[in-house]
């Protein structure tokens, strides 16, 4: 018999600083297995600092990071990252389909280039996304919500257990934000566990299952009825969301002013 | 003249040396350039080249000889420390980097200086010739300075090669680079190290002082040209070698022109060429498109001028002066001409007064475009 499973991901006394300027500090967190969970805080809470800690793309001060168990590096191919849209240039003289079997390099290993298996990886994650009619498409062409299904289907033919994303609905529209939902749902249905840095309150309830309230500290963890409560909101935004309701949903509709 | 050159392409032995010189560098540079303008690093191979200067006056100085190998050694380790400068000056202070560019390009080459002159005025006569490093000189070319450029420019084509589908990956995201497990940090170095030994194989050609266009130039112009990596990679390298060889051979040939800057023009030429005339990115292919769509445009509003009046006034036998429909445009001045385009499609017709209406296919074309305007005059 297998001993239990251990947690997704398991964050302790995670510190990150940037010059003399702490952008995490002391943060413990657990998140378990087949979960879609939010990382939500204010600007400048730490939320991307935490999500790039992760993937061992920034040295923290201090901390230990366990994926399924054992240290990142032994686990790399268990996770997959989507970036901020923003952070590449997307006038790269590449098309869509090979943007998308960049997520195989891993797999394949020095110097072997991507072949038949790997396009078909490809244009199948293509396809999961709703992105199989623009695979030669180049990709300066491609929308902000296109661009964005792009990098999930990256992720996707990565095959990963963990799935870590940086803002996948930002200048997304509203149809694409549900498609995405959908699919991160889907992977959480196969056992896989979607973190997801995200900005707007309102939605929270209804996408995800875990939350995670950030403002250089971790103000809270868990499932989203116990953890995203308006005093804990307010704790992590500094008391300007008074405007949201019991359950974490605001009758105004309105963004909260720390989000602006 | 012309013909005379590409004579001695094959008969003349200096002038055959010159032209392999010229093309070996411009496709190496080419190719390489193309990784170090789409990692905006432009510049940097300016700061490379001139930081190159000390290391080829260092080098004679040390072993006072002038074997190509030697110096082109020199000045790739001068290049290379004048980098690893920079990116340690970025990491390690609030210095910006193109003001740390600035810093390193400017001092090095300014010590560079400093020490040709240092070896001009000493007594020895082996001294002449190092000066042909700041603006080239591809007359002087020998077949054994060929020899270390082909071996030196295969190195980095070959590492390019091997090592393609990183060296993509890095440039175009290298944070993800980094979590599928790729040494981010050595791939950087690696790269710029082969950037290093493109630009020092030219340095003899070209001179410190304008190789940097060598690495811009062929790259922005292959840009302009296709969407592939792979594609702009091998352009690069063509435009490279055609400038660099045109370059050579009109300097080493006509009236002895230094033959960097003779280069670095013809380089400008292909450019300036691809700017303009290259599809979809080229400047008189956008203009012509949007004089194009401009013009669609304006036909198609002045046949919805036209079915609007038809269907206010229900016959289609009613025409209205070219005022009307210019008022309509609010005074625009081509109505005339996209009413005589809508006829040559039978789609308007004009009276013997010189007056306009809309014919039956012009309404269904109407119909079609903008989907049922006959209710259109009734709203109004």
């Amino acid at each position: 018999m297998p001993e239990p499973l251990s947690p997704a991901i398991e964050v302790t006394d995670l510190t990150v600083a940037y010059r003399d300027r702490p952008a995490l500090w002391d943060v413990d967190l657990t998140v378990p297995r087949a979960v879609l969970l939010a990382v939500v805080g204010p600007n400048g809470a730490g939320k991307t600092t935490l999500i790039k800690s992760i993937l061992g793309l920034i040295k923290p001060a201090a901390g230990r990071i366990l994926v399924h168990g054992r240290p990142y590096e032994e686990q790399r191919r268990l996770v997959a990252y989507v970036p901020q849209r923003g952070s590449v240039d997307w006038d790269f003289p590449t098309s869509v389909l090979d943007v998308v079997m960049m997520g195989r390099y891993g797999a394949l290993g020095w110097v072997r280039r991507p072949g038949r298996r790997e396009r078909e990886a490809a244009l199948a994650a293509l396809g999961q996304t709703g992105m199989a009619d623009f695979a030669g498409r180049q990709i300066s062409q491609l929308s902000g919500g296109q661009q964005q299904r792009v990098f999930l289907a990256r992720a996707l033919v990565q095959d990963a257990q963990i799935y870590l994303m940086d803002e996948p609905f930002q200048g997304v529209d509203a149809t694409t934000e549900v498609a995405i939902v959908e699919l991160l749902q889907e992977l959480r249905a196969q056992g896989r566990t979607v973190i997801v840095v995200h900005h707007d309150l309102q939605t929270v309830a209804e996408y995800f299952d875990w939350v995670v309230l950030l403002n250089v500290r971790r103000i809270a963890s868990g499932p989203v009825d116990e953890a995203f409560t308006e005093a804990n909101l307010r704790l992590a935004y500094g008391g300007r969301v008074a405007f949201l309701g019991a359950n974490g949903r605001s009758p105004t509709g309105a963004e909260p002013a720390a989000e602006a | 003249m012309l013909a005379s050159v590409f004579g001695d392409l094959f008969t003349d032995h200096t002038v055959r040396t010159v032209a392999l010189g010229a093309g070996t560098l411009g496709i190496v540079s080419g190719a390489l350039g193309t990784f170090a303008v789409l990692r905006r690093q432009s510049l940097l191979g300016d700061a490379i080249s001139h930081a190159a200067l000390p290391g080829i006056a260092l080098a004679y100085m040390l072993t006072g000889s002038k074997a190509p190998l030697v110096l082109v050694l020199g000045a790739a380790v001068a290049g290379w420390v004048g980098t690893l400068l920079v990116m340690s000056i970025v990491r390690s202070t609030r210095v910006k980097y193109d003001t740390a560019l600035g810093l390193v390009l400017s001092v090095f080459f300014g010590v560079g200086l400093v020490l040709l002159t240092f070896i001009q005025r000493r007594p020895d006569a082996s001294q002449a010739g190092l000066d042909k490093f700041l603006f080239g000189q591809a007359a002087s070319l020998l077949d054994r300075d060929l020899v270390v450029m082909a071996s030196l420019g295969a190195v980095a084509l070959g590492g390019t090669f091997v090592l393609w589908k990183e060296f993509k990956l890095l440039t175009f995201d290298p944070d993800f680079a980094g979590t599928l497990g790729l040494p981010v940090r050595l791939l950087d170095v690696l790269l710029t190290g082969l950037l290093v030994l493109a630009i020092v194989v030219g340095l003899q050609t070209v001179g410190v002082v304008l190789m940097s266009a060598m690495v811009v130039a062929p790259a922005a112009a292959a840009r302009q040209w296709t969407d592939r990596l792979g594609t702009m990679t091998c352009l690069g390298a063509l435009f490279g070698a055609v400038a660099g060889v045109s370059g050579a051979l009109v300097s080493s040939e006509a009236s002895r022109l230094p033959t960097g800057p003779t280069i670095v023009l013809c380089a400008g030429a292909v450019v300036l060429s691809s700017l303009l005339l290259a599809p979809n990115r080229g400047l008189v292919w956008r203009w012509s498109r949007d004089r194009r769509s401009r013009r669609r445009l304006a036909v198609s509003a002045v046949l919805a001028d036209l079915d609007t009046l038809a269907a206010e006034h229900g016959s289609l036998g009613r025409t209205h002066p070219v005022a009307v429909l210019e008022t309509m445009r609010s005074g625009a001045a081509a109505v005339e001409r996209s009413l005589e385009r809508l006829e040559e499609r039978g789609w308007a017709r004009r009276d013997e007064e010189g007056e306009w209406g809309i014919t039956e296919a012009g309404r269904e074309e109407a119909g079609r475009r903008f989907g049922g305007t006959e209710t259109a005059g009734a709203d109004a």
